[in-house]
């Protein structure tokens, strides 16, 4: 095999792989999306899996050196904007603003 | 930029960010092919890495109707960044629903295929004046917890969500990720479970 179709062929096993796990809880649980635990699940895992998320980005901050403050920060003021005036592209983009001026600072 | 480091053209960033469509993948991609891993393995640790999404589908089971090849779509493009945004809208009649959810997924993935090839096109120069700009996906998934709040009220999956990542994080730190959602989704349907054996 070429070196371009053994890339090919690795773009298109990844493809596969990936489109695996996202088509395949559609083909097996199509009949049962009305069944009560089913609907239990599908109202409490958005707000579960965000808050996860939130973690998952923040776990590897080191709060003992300036970017792990430069984060912090941003997070508070994200937080506060977003509170205080319920825009998310205002929230996200006063966050994102911070906390590039702090690092590049 | 990576890929281009292993001495493969740039558009290979371009076909990954529009067929696989899944960052952490061709993350990590590109440490297989370094170490020259065989076909299999890519497959595996592809599908193993995205396992995450299996739960995404499951939440989204009432919300994606019978809709064809849109479905089709609006599964393929059901990524972390997606998921996050269809669940917070909310859409009151079905047509407009089907319309928006749509455009989310294909606005998103058009992002990122275009991101993806200026990244490898224009390469490291560009690195200099967006340092930070990661932050953006920060901001969003915070945002969308105090809208999620709004929208629930209850503590419960809050709950359930800080401890699962507090104990993923603490057992098993390198897939964090996919390890405190399987923990949540089964400590919900634990709670489920006792719920209803008392009523």
């Amino acid at each position: 095999m070429s070196n371009t179709e053994y890339i090919l062929t690795v773009v298109l096993v990844m493809t596969i792989a990936t489109f695996a796990t996202r088509i395949t809880p559609f083909i097996f649980f199509r009949n049962h999306s009305q069944h009560p635990t089913m609907r239990y699940i599908a109202k409490y895992m958005p707000p579960m899996i965000m808050s996860i998320l939130v973690v998952y980005v923040l776990k590897d901050i080191d709060l003992t050196a300036d970017t792990g403050l430069y984060t912090v920060a941003a997070v508070l003021l994200t937080v506060t904007v977003h509170l205080w005036k319920s825009n998310p592209l205002l929230s996200i983009l006063s966050g994102t603003l911070l906390y590039m001026f702090l690092l590049q600072m | 930029m990576l890929f281009q480091d292993l001495g493969y053209p740039w558009y290979l960033a371009t076909l990954m960010a529009f067929f696989v469509y899944a960052g952490t993948a061709q993350f990590m991609i590109i440490g297989l092919l370094a170490a020259g891993v065989s076909l299999t393995e890519i497959a595996m640790a592809t599908f193993l890495i995205n396992s995450r999404h299996l739960f995404y589908g499951l939440s989204m089971l009432n919300n994606y109707g019978n809709w064809g090849l849109r479905k089709v779509y609006l599964a393929f493009g059901l990524t972390d960044e997606t998921y996050s945004l269809v669940t917070t809208i909310n859409p009151e009649d079905n047509a407009k629903k089907e319309r928006q959810y749509f455009l989310i997924t294909a606005l998103n993935h058009s992002y990122w295929v275009i991101s993806c090839t200026l990244g490898a096109v224009i390469g490291e120069s560009f690195n200099v004046h967006t340092q930070g700009m990661e932050f953006t996906l920060t901001a969003l998934f915070i945002v969308l917890v105090i809208e999620q709040w709004k929208k629930i009220k209850r503590l419960l999956p809050f709950v359930i969500a800080i401890i699962s990542s507090a104990v993923a994080l603490y057992l098993f730190a390198e897939q964090m990720l996919l390890s405190s959602i399987a923990l949540s989704v089964t400590l919900l349907i634990t709670n489920n479970l006792i719920k209803k054996l008392h009523e």
